[in-house]
């Protein structure tokens, strides 16, 4: 064994799998876990730890899994993280704990994210269950949103004896857990809901089908329910559209809509009532993670599939290994490439989209190179389908109908980055209602902070 | 889940419902939506409100049959429950907003067309209440489909009802009454607020704007999620791009987009006509429909 290389985690192939909604990455068994875990070299002043939002125990749990005490791991790992299974997956580990790993100088990174994973699915399948509080302290809190960053922090506070109520718009909660990522990421019986049951277990109470600012706003959850404090949490989802000409022609999706119906409505399946539209040859527009997974999920519906995206790879926003899973099946990138107009047919629908070469300039404020467009390089590729995948703000709702409640320019709303405090008393935000856009992980970070700085709050510390 | 209390026929294809959701009872006004999924397999049908019980925790729904799911939904009964009812949704008519010194103001002539009753009635009704009494228009294309009539007439100032066919009161459409009302009687209005199938709304649009008379219509598009994170429901107006669920689902009908926004309601068309195929004739059918493929 070449202890420089990772132990090699097991796949669908990618044939097979491009033509399925099943789970790509198979995962450890018990015998990979301790050979990858016996990598670990155990550092006192482990790095990996600091790359980890949310702290986690990384050399403690791995040299448990290396002792196959796996309870032990979980327990280790339940200690800072709520969500362990999901995290496993979705985390971009190469920029968190692996990006900081002393095994990655001279060789790969010890495989976190995969044994985290392991540990998550081991103890799911074996039956364990965190620990309820004995009992409450009778103060109610309600959080909004049932996302990483609701979950976390209701998870956070009821094990702190906190009565929390979570309000969810959707029919199911989880947020992009559950209407994002898609199935074959992150399958939704199998990992996230016996996750949200885990929270649910600490006495967490979830309240689907109620809109913040529609169906009952903060100040009358305050001031007629009896909570003592609200924590925010509800995303960035409002997605974002180029106003090229032709955008509201049939067949042009925002990525949400397209995932919300596959995912959460599962219209890929036969015996499901939501429609979808599978066109012949698709185009995502776009390079981050929501533009592999709408890619991948049209393949999977049986189109050719092109990502057009108007800087280079280097720049693509998107996890190294979903750019890598989607090369495998098939997805074609089309680089350095904007879209200018989408072209319908006498129906209104999209027959094709011209586009324009690009070609990287000087590097802009945030660092990377800015594209720049080449002047009569337009042509038009034939698609019948378009997926605008530009990203997404917050929903202004909840911030338009709060008395008090500050936002900045982009309509994130303003909150105190190590304990959600907001512009109102009592009132805490994080994850990407505060930031716009992130990651899982750094929501469930920002969802720690809140429970933190809501139990400063309610405790009078 | 949600108790359906009280599940009637009110004309062909057409039914209503008294479903117990208090939360949306309790914070709905004129001019709102909910979504209701029948079951785990349903999707989210998006469906004006028509009327509501404060005390009683209800809210009353309309809706016709039109695809495989509200096909579905009509077989409900008093006793069943809908898993998932979510609302209010959209914004409420600019009447509730407004300062209701200004409102009692002006002279609102309402067009309901088929279906666009139930959402009218409310809206008549809170005015109504608040001391305004208006004109309304109600078009049905034959008397068997005419739905509220009673009543829309217990609130409204004046009721002109017309059937398509002349099978009832007067004969012809919706747009020849406006027309009768303003140039042939002289009567005078502010506001025009019309609701019912895209067609109609056009057509009314297009000679209310030759009167010269602002008209509110009440959009009806493809939704998803109804909270503004998909724009499924995206709509131009005045060149502009809307999302219905949340900016609307009201808009100044002088500037809607119709031809636009009644393609893109035609885009599932297929998928709809697939599904209650697939419910109607389960295996047996094998194409010759022209949807669902079966000949390929």
């Amino acid at each position: 064994m070449d202890v420089l290389k990772k132990i090699p985690v097991r796949e669908q192939d990618p044939k097979v799998r491009a033509a399925n909604f099943e789970e790509v990455c198979l995962g450890y068994n018990q015998e990979e876990a301790q050979a990858e875990a016996a990598r670990c070299i155990n550092c006192k002043n482990a790095q990996c730890i600091k790359g980890c939002p949310v702290a986690i125990d990384i050399p403690k749990f791995i040299h448990e899994v290396k002792e196959g005490q796996f309870a032990e791991a979980a327990a280790t790992i339940a200690k800072s993280s709520a969500l362990p299974a999901v995290c496993g997956r979705v985390c971009p580990q190469e920029s968190q704990c692996e990006g900081k790993c002393i095994r990655g100088i001279k060789g790969e990174p010890i495989s976190i994210g995969k044994l985290e994973r392991f540990v998550a699915d081991w103890s799911r399948e074996n039956g364990f269950v965190p620990a309820k509080p004995e009992k409450t302290n009778g103060k109610k809190v309600a959080v909004i949103g049932s996302g990483p960053a609701g979950l976390t922090c209701a998870g956070d506070l009821a094990k702190m004896g906190y009565e929390v109520t979570i309000f969810e718009a959707l029919h199911e909660p989880g947020g992009v857990l559950t209407y994002g990522i898609p199935e074959f990421r992150l399958p939704k019986l199998g990992v996230v809901r016996p996750e949200i049951e885990n929270v649910k277990k600490l006495g967490v109470e979830i309240e689907t089908n109620v809109i913040i600012g529609k169906s009952v706003t903060i100040d009358e959850l305050m001031d007629e329910e009896g909570f003592k404090a609200v924590f925010i949490g509800s995303g960035a989802g409002l997605p974002k559209f180029m106003g090229i000409p032709g955008e509201n022609a049939n067949g042009v999706f925002s990525a949400n809509e397209y995932l919300t119906r596959s995912n959460l409505m599962k219209a890929f399946r036969d015996d499901y009532d939501t429609p979808i539209f599978i066109g012949k040859k698709v185009a995502v527009v776009g390079g981050g993670n929501v533009a592999m997974d709408a890619a991948r999920t049209a393949l999977r519906l049986g189109a050719e599939v092109h990502i057009v995206y108007r800087r280079s790879e280097a720049e693509l926003p998107a996890r190294v290994e979903e750019v890598h899973h989607a090369k495998e099946e098939g997805i074609i990138f089309d680089l350095l490439t904007n879209p200018v107009e989408i072209l319908t047919d006498e129906n209104d629908w999209v027959k094709g989209m011209v586009v324009r070469k690009m070609e990287l300039g000087e590097p802009d404020a945030s660092g990377r190179r800015r594209p720049v467009e080449i002047a009569g390089s337009d042509y038009t590729i034939e698609v019948d389908t378009v997926i605008m995948s530009l990203g997404t703000s917050p929903n202004p709702l909840i911030s338009a109908t709060t008395e008090g409640l500050e936002t900045n320019k982009w309509k994130c709303i303003v909150a105190d980055e190590a304990n959600g405090k907001t512009t109102k008393e009592g009132v805490y935000a994080g994850g990407d209602a505060v930031t716009g856009a992130a990651t899982v992980i750094l929501a469930m970070e920002a969802g720690r902070a809140g429970a933190r700085g809501i139990d400063e709050f309610l405790s009078g510390k | 889940m949600y108790k359906i209390v009280k599940a009637e026929c009110l004309a062909d294809k057409i039914y209503l419902m008294d479903v117990e959701a208090p939360r949306v009872a309790k914070a709905c006004q004129p001019g709102e939506f909910v979504i209701v999924k029948m079951d785990e397999i349903g999707e989210r049908i998006p469906l004006t409100i028509c009327d509501y019980d404060r005390e009683k925790g209800l809210v009353t729904i309309v809706f016709q049959t039109v695809g495989a799911s509200t096909e579905r939904m009509a077989g409900m009964k008093a006793g069943d429950y809908f898993q998932d009812f979510v609302g209010p949704l959209g914004q409420p008519s600019e009447f509730v907003k407004d300062d209701l010194e200004e409102v009692k103001k002006r002279r609102y002539l309402f067009v309901a067309g088929g279906v666009g009753s139930a959402p009218v009635y409310p809206q008549v009704k809170w005015l109504k209440e608040h001391g305004v009494d208006v004109d309304v228009i109600e078009g049905s294309k034959t008397k068997s489909l005419l739905i509220l009539e009673d009543e829309l007439r217990a609130v409204a100032g004046n009721l002109y009802v017309t059937t398509d066919d002349g099978s009832y009161e007067r004969k012809g459409m919706v747009t020849e009454v406006i027309k009768d009302l303003v140039v042939n009687q002289g009567k005078k209005y502010d506001v025009c607020v019309a609701i019912g199938p895209m067609i109609m709304m056009k057509f009314v649009c297009k000679l209310t704007k030759e009167l010269g008379l602002p008209t509110i219509v009440s959009l009806n598009p493809i939704m998803v999620d109804g909270t503004g994170m998909c724009g499924a429901c995206r709509v131009s107006v005045g060149g502009k791009v809307k999302f219905a669920c949340v900016d609307g689902p009201e808009f100044d009908g002088h500037l809607v987009d119709f031809d636009q926004a009644m393609k893109r309601q035609q885009m599932y068309k297929t998928e709809e006509g697939r599904a209650l195929l697939r419910q109607r004739e389960g295996a047996s059918h094998h194409g010759g429909c022209g949807h669902c493929g079966g000949e390929e």
